[in-house]
């Protein structure tokens, strides 16, 4: 079913796909045109007062394959979980249209239960209960027998190693494991598209693997679409099949990450870490002050391939490497291209 | 429905009748419409109220034990106190202190805690239950049934003490089975109502404690020694027809059908404050 302006491409699952565009793969997510603004907390007199606020979305298009792991990446503030809170039937667009495989979740925001599962950041609601009740119970709120229910638990909590703590209520777990208990809980229950937000914020590596074995294996056998809200760069990097780079509401860019990291590809970054003070008696090391992003001791450096061979010269040796501490080298990563592309936030993880 | 629709129809095999109605009620809306992908099944009232409810029985014999001491505690410290001034006996204020206080157990847990619960939930975790196809009157009523009925072993200690403290009859007490579950849903309803329609958690909280001080204070006292405008406000208060049933258990020989009808007031004001939570819920999950 197209979107309410009709200009959404083919998307459907179920049925055979349109004859006219045989090669288009089908659309899970379609997002046209979304905007959403917040209105001003507090009285009338205050809104009257307060300065228009800024829009949390922006016009933003999407589109998202079946069985594609798709990212949404950004800083805090970028409008991420704005726009899957509207994804997931939580909060209405204010203008704009969005199509779940195929059903219209503006106009029937109760639809996006039965199409997806969804991990937001919040687990307010599973805190008390233990991991096994939390994921059964989800599994049951998901529709399932009550037999089903009690199957799909076992088999989750096995998967992702989570047996060990199936008795222990969450908000007795450390961060990482509570995260993932709540994974578990989004994974309870079969849903064609998964959208997590921030799934793995605060795992070890043994579990966000874990997680992403979990993740892997629905997509191999069962064709699910992931939908992943996230401002780790280099998670990014390594799952995602593509992504959207949001800045300040808006979709700054849409791509594979590679095709986006080509569009910086000129450059290299430069890390440099300082024993104490920097060494700006070196001419050259001076100049590069006016470049360098500084974070207490490391000025971290976006430099043309060439000009950073000469800066890695200069900083290896003489006065300059006597004060170096450590330096780094790297091709561009997603971070770099979030910057390239003119985003103006901080706060994206490298971890 | 087109030509081409209906052929795009017949030429799926594998499409099952619901799976076919969807196609056909979304070709019907609007010709140029493709097939929408199958609904995954919603979940059905009763299962889905039972999940709950045992999720939250769960959660409530984890966190909520020590409340539950507190709560008891605190209504057999209110009896002991109240025995300094009312005698024992067959007297009409003794049976007032009983019931009011067992009732009070209800009020404490139903009305305060839930409305504290469902504050902080909307604060950040409804999103939890408003992504699942779970219908709104299973949360509200499976949360609801959970908090009362956990407040039974508290208001039935209470009221045998209470029962042995002043020296009435015991033999009424299985009214405490019926007394819970009305009270408990008249002041669950009302509890969880306030608790999703506070615009922050701290005034939820604020909500729930002054209702359940009302609960306290409109019934331990006896209603003949209140002053007029106070024993209107008691009449408005649903947990005071819990307390007057109990109360008119502890006679020698109880008035049945003036229980019915405190009873039969209960339940009506269960079924209204539990449909305003129900509203409330569904209000605060599609912001």
């Amino acid at each position: 079913m197209a979107s309410s302006n009709g200009r959404a491409g083919p998307q459907t699952t179920m049925a055979p796909r349109v004859p006219d565009s045989p090669a288009t793969p089908s659309a899970v997510v379609t997002v046209r045109g979304l905007c959403k603004t917040y209105r001003a907390e507090g009285g009338w007199r205050r809104r009257n007062a307060a300065p228009a606020p800024r829009p949390a979305n922006e016009d933003i298009d999407l589109r998202v394959s079946a069985g594609e792991i798709f990212g949404l990446l950004g800083p805090n503030g970028a409008g991420k979980t704005t726009l899957v809170r509207q994804l997931t039937g939580l909060l209405r667009p204010d203008a704009g249209s969005i199509s779940l495989l195929g059903h219209d979740v503006v106009r029937h925001p109760e639809l996006a239960s039965r199409l997806l599962a969804y991990l937001g950041q919040e687990a307010g609601a599973l805190d008390e209960l233990t991991v096994a009740l939390a994921t059964e119970t989800t599994a049951r709120l998901r529709g399932l027998s009550a037999p089903a229910a009690r199957a799909t638990r076992d088999a989750v909590l096995a998967e992702l190693g989570l047996e060990p703590l199936a008795g222990r209520p969450l908000k007795r777990l450390s961060g990482g494991q509570r995260r993932l208990a709540c994974v578990a809980a989004a994974l309870a229950g079969d849903r064609p598209l998964l959208v997590l937000d921030e799934p793995t914020a605060g795992m070890d590596p043994v579990a966000r693997r874990a997680v992403w074995t979990a993740i892997d294996r629905r997509r191999a056998e069962h064709g699910t679409t992931v939908l992943l809200v996230t401002h780790n760069v280099l998670e990014a990097e390594t799952v995602l099949d593509r992504v959207a780079v949001l800045d300040a509401g808006r979709v700054i860019a849409c791509d594979t990450p590679s095709g986006l990291k080509s569009l910086v590809d000129a450059h290299v970054r430069l890390d440099l870490v300082w024993r104490a003070e920097p060494p700006l008696a070196v001419p050259e090391i001076d100049r590069l002050r006016g470049q360098a992003v500084v974070t207490g001791r490391r000025w971290t450096l976006r430099l043309p391939q060439e000009r950073a061979r000469a800066v890695v010269a200069t900083v290896t040796g003489g006065e300059a490497f006597a004060a170096l501490d450590d330096f780094t080298l790297a091709t561009p990563s997603l971070e770099d291209v979030y910057l390239a592309l003119g985003g103006r936030g901080e706060g994206l993880t490298r971890q | 429905m087109t030509e081409a629709a209906q052929d795009m129809i017949e030429t799926v095999p594998e499409m099952t009748e619901s799976e076919r109605g969807v196609a056909e009620a979304a070709r019907d809306a609007e010709p140029v419409a493709l097939a929408p992908a199958a609904l995954a099944p919603a979940a059905r009232l009763l299962p889905a109220l039972a999940a709950v409810y045992r999720a939250q029985l769960s959660r409530a014999r984890v966190a909520r034990v020590p409340l539950l001491f507190v709560a008891t505690f605190q209504s057999v410290g209110i009896m002991v106190l109240m025995r300094g001034v009312v005698d024992g006996g067959a007297g009409d204020e003794a049976r007032a202190v009983v019931a009011g206080s067992a009732v009070l157990v209800v009020a404490f847990v139903a009305l305060n805690l839930l409305a504290q619960y469902f504050g902080q939930l909307r604060a950040g975790g409804l999103d939890h239950y408003a992504t699942l196809p779970v219908p709104a009157p299973a949360v509200v009523l499976g949360t609801a049934a959970a908090y009362a009925s956990f407040t039974v072993p508290g208001v039935a200690a209470t009221a045998v003490i209470g029962a042995l403290l002043y020296q009435l009859p015991l033999g009424g007490l299985w009214l405490v089975l019926a007394v819970v579950p009305l009270a408990g849903a008249a002041l669950a309803g009302l509890g969880a109502a306030l608790g999703l329609l506070a615009p922050r958690p701290e005034l939820a909280t604020l909500a729930g404690q002054l209702g359940m001080s009302a609960a306290l204070l409109l019934g331990v006292l006896p209603a003949g020694r209140l002053p007029e405008p106070l024993r209107w406000t008691r009449e408005l208060l649903p947990s005071s027809y819990g307390v007057d049933a109990l109360a008119e258990m502890f006679e020698p020989v109880p008035d049945v059908g003036l229980v019915a009808a405190h009873l039969g007031v209960c339940g009506a004001v269960g079924v209204a404050s539990l449909a305003l939570a129900t509203w409330a819920y569904r209000r605060a999950t599609r912001a």
